[in-house]
C-alpha cells in the first residue's frame, strides 16, 4: 500500500461522505469524517479484499461497530469497486439498501449494525471460527469511543484474550466526543490503554490520522493476543468548522456549508 | 427397552442428537456457563467445537452471530432466560435480521424452575421470540419429540429457538414422530371436532390426564415447531373443529394461544380457549405442579375449559 494511495482515497472519502449526508440530508458526518483516515488506510492494502466477489473466503473481515459512520465505508466499497455510483445515489432514499447505518445488504458489508455494542462480540466470533478452521484471513473491527460504555464490549474483551484470537484487530476511534457530551463528562475512560492491557490485549495508541503511522500498526503484530488500536482522532476531522463539535454528531450540512466544507477539502489536499 | 421405561430427559435427548448430527456437520456448542452432566458428552467428543462463553450473554450471543456467519451451525445452550432477555438485542439484530443459523437451546420453559424464583421463570419467552420474523419456535413435549425437532432444526438450519422442559418428562410418543412447523401433531383420541391443542412440556399434563382417563371426548394434539413463519396453515387445520383449546406453560399475553387467534380470520377465533399461565404467577414459587394448579393448568381448570 502507498501512502499517496491512502491519502487519495481518504480524500475523496471525505468529499464523497460530504455530499451524500448533504443530500440525503443525513447526520453523523462528523463521525463518519473521525473515522476516514483509518478506513482509507484498512481499504488501501492492509485488508485482503475481493471487489469482483465479495464472499471470497480468503477475503479480511471488516465490521464497523460504529455503524451511523456508514457514509465512510460505504464511499470506501464504491471507490474501489464494491459498489456503483448509482448505489450510492440511492444513499437515504426510499427502500435503499445503503440505510443510514451500516447494512449487510450492500456489496462489501460484513455485517449490520446500528446498535451500539454488537460488532466486537460478531467480529471475534468470526476470529474464532478462522482459527477453528484454520484459514488465515483477519479480522477488523472499528469501534466509538463512546461506544465503550456498553459492557458488551468489556464481555469480548475478556473473550478475546482468553482464546488468543490474534487473528483478530480491534480499533478504538478516541475523538473523545460522544453523541451528547464529551467522553470525560460522560463516563470517563480513562486510563483505557491500561484497562485494556489489564484486559489481556496488546495496546497501541497512535494518531489515528497518521496513514504512516497507521499501516505500520495495523502490521505490528508481536504476540497472540488480540491487538488493540486505540487511534486518537478528532470528531469532523478536515473540516474545520465541523472539528471537535458534538453538533456535527448529528447536524447534516446545507448548502453553503458544503461548499465551504468542499473547498476546504479540495484545498488540503491541493 | 420398551418407550415408557426409556427414562432420557428432555436435556439428554437433545444432546444426543447433537453429538450424532455433529460427527458429520458443522455444528458448534456454545454455553453460559450451565450445562453441568449435560453438556459435557459434546464437549470430550468435539473440544474445538464446544466454547464456554462465561457468565456474558450478550458477548455469547454476539460471537454466536459471528461463527455462524463463518459457516456453523451454533447451538447456544443455557437456562430459563438467560439467553434471551439479557442478549434480547443480539438475538433480533445479530441473529435473526441476518437470518443465520442460531439455535437458542433453553432448558427450563415456563415454571420447571419453579422454586427459583421469578428470574428463572421462562413465561414470556414466546413472546418475545414469535415477535422475530425468521424465528422458527421448537417447544417439544416430550424427549421423542425433542429428537424430532432437532431433526427438523439440523436439516433446515436458521435461526431458532429450542425449548426443553427439566421435569424428568416422560416418552409420551412410542417412536419419534415426523414434525413440520405448524403441524398440529395427533397425541389422543381422534375426535375431529373437540381437542385441546397444546405446546411444550404441557403435553406432560394430556400424559397424566389420560392415565387418569381425564379427557373426555376431547382429543389431544400438540405443537412442537410454530412461529412468525407458519401461521397460513392454521385457518385450514382450525376449521376442521369447532372447540379448539389451546394449552402453554407461558403467559396467555404473546403466548401461543394468542399466535393462533392471530393466524386466523375473524369468524373462527371464537373455537378458540386459551388455557395459559396467570398473571398473578409472577413472583410465585412453588413446584412445577403446584403452579400450574394454581394458575390455571390444574386438571380441573383444563377440564373446566370444556365447558366454556
Amino acid at each position: 500500500m502507498l501512502k499517496n494511495e491512502s491519502k487519495n482515497l481518504a480524500k475523496k472519502i471525505r468529499i464523497n461522505s460530504l455530499k451524500m449526508v448533504h443530500k440525503a440530508k443525513a447526520s453523523h458526518i462528523g463521525s463518519a469524517l473521525s473515522i476516514v483516515d483509518i478506513v482509507a488506510v484498512l481499504y488501501s492494502g492492509v485488508m485482503k479484499l475481493n471487489p469482483n466477489d465479495d464472499k471470497d473466503i480468503n477475503r479480511d473481515r471488516f465490521i464497523l461497530s460504529k455503524g451511523h459512520a456508514c457514509v465512510a465505508v460505504y464511499s470506501a466499497l464504491y471507490e474501489i469497486g464494491f459498489i456503483s455510483e448509482q448505489d450510492v445515489q440511492t444513499y437515504g432514499e426510499d427502500f435503499s439498501w445503503l440505510m443510514n447505518h451500516i447494512s449487510h445488504k450492500v456489496s462489501g458489508v460484513e455485517f449490520s449494525t446500528g446498535a451500539l455494542g454488537h460488532g466486537l462480540p460478531v467480529a471475534l466470533g468470526k476470529a474464532l471460527a478462522a482459527k477453528n478452521k484454520k484459514e488465515n484471513w483477519k479480522v477488523f473491527v472499528l469501534l466509538s469511543d463512546g461506544e465503550m460504555d456498553e459492557g458488551s464490549n468489556w464481555e469480548a474483551l475478556m473473550f478475546a484474550s482468553h482464546h488468543k484470537l490474534s487473528n483478530l484487530t480491534v480499533i478504538i476511534d478516541y475523538n473523545k466526543l460522544q453523541s451528547l457530551d464529551s467522553v470525560s463528562n460522560t463516563l470517563g475512560l480513562e486510563p483505557l490503554k491500561e484497562k485494556i492491557e489489564a484486559f489481556g490485549c496488546d495496546v497501541l495508541q497512535i494518531d489515528g490520522h497518521d496513514h504512516t503511522v497507521l499501516q505500520s500498526s495495523f502490521n505490528s503484530r508481536v504476540s497472540d493476543k488480540p491487538l488493540v488500536i486505540i487511534a486518537d482522532t478528532i470528531k469532523g476531522k478536515g473540516v474545520s468548522f465541523m472539528e471537535n463539535k458534538v453538533k456535527w454528531h448529528y447536524k447534516n450540512p446545507n448548502d453553503q456549508e458544503l461548499i465551504d466544507a468542499l473547498s476546504e477539502l479540495e484545498g488540503d489536499y491541493a | 427397552m420398551h418407550y415408557l421405561n426409556w427414562r432420557v430427559t428432555m436435556r439428554n435427548a437433545f444432546i444426543n442428537e447433537l453429538i450424532e448430527a455433529a460427527e458429520h456437520k458443522n455444528i458448534a456448542l456454545v454455553v453460559g456457563d450451565l450445562g453441568y452432566s449435560v453438556v459435557e458428552p459434546f464437549a470430550e467428543a468435539f473440544p474445538d467445537r464446544f466454547f464456554n462463553a462465561g457468565v456474558a450473554e450478550q458477548n455469547m450471543m454476539g460471537l454466536c452471530a459471528g461463527l455462524a456467519s463463518e459457516g456453523f451451525h451454533v447451538f447456544v445452550y443455557s437456562i430459563a432466560n438467560f439467553p434471551i432477555f439479557r442478549c434480547a438485542e443480539q438475538i433480533r439484530n445479530d441473529v435473526d435480521y441476518h437470518n443465520l443459523p442460531v439455535t437458542i437451546v433453553t432448558v427450563g420453559g415456563g415454571v420447571s424452575y419453579g422454586n427459583m424464583g421469578y428470574s428463572h421463570h421462562a413465561i414470556q419467552d414466546y413472546a418475545f421470540m414469535r415477535s422475530m420474523p425468521n424465528i422458527m419456535i421448537a417447544s417439544p413435549g416430550d424427549p421423542m419429540e425433542v429428537r424430532a425437532c432437532m431433526r427438523y432444526l439440523i436439516n433446515n438450519p436458521g435461526p431458532s429457538y429450542l425449548r426443553l422442559g427439566k421435569s424428568g418428562e416422560s416418552c409420551v410418543h412410542k417412536s419419534i414422530p415426523v414434525v413440520r412447523p405448524g403441524r398440529w401433531l395427533p397425541i389422543y383420541g381422534d375426535n375431529m371436532s373437540k381437542t385441546y391443542l397444546c405446546t411444550g412440556a404441557t403435553l406432560q399434563l394430556f400424559y397424566k390426564m389420560n392415565a387418569k382417563s381425564l379427557l373426555g371426548e376431547y382429543a389431544v394434539k400438540s405443537m412442537p415447531l410454530w412461529g412468525m413463519n407458519s401461521k397460513n396453515y392454521q385457518s385450514k387445520e382450525l376449521q376442521k373443529y369447532m372447540n379448539v383449546i389451546t394449552v402453554e406453560d407461558h403467559l396467555e399475553d404473546g403466548g401461543f394461544g394468542s399466535w393462533l387467534l392471530e393466524s386466523v380470520n375473524a369468524n373462527l377465533r371464537s373455537r378458540v380457549t386459551i388455557k395459559a399461565l396467570e398473571s398473578k404467577i409472577c413472583g410465585m414459587v412453588g413446584k412445577e405442579g403446584s403452579l400450574h394448579d394454581k394458575n390455571g393448568l390444574s386438571f380441573r381448570s383444563l377440564i373446566r375449559s370444556r365447558e366454556l
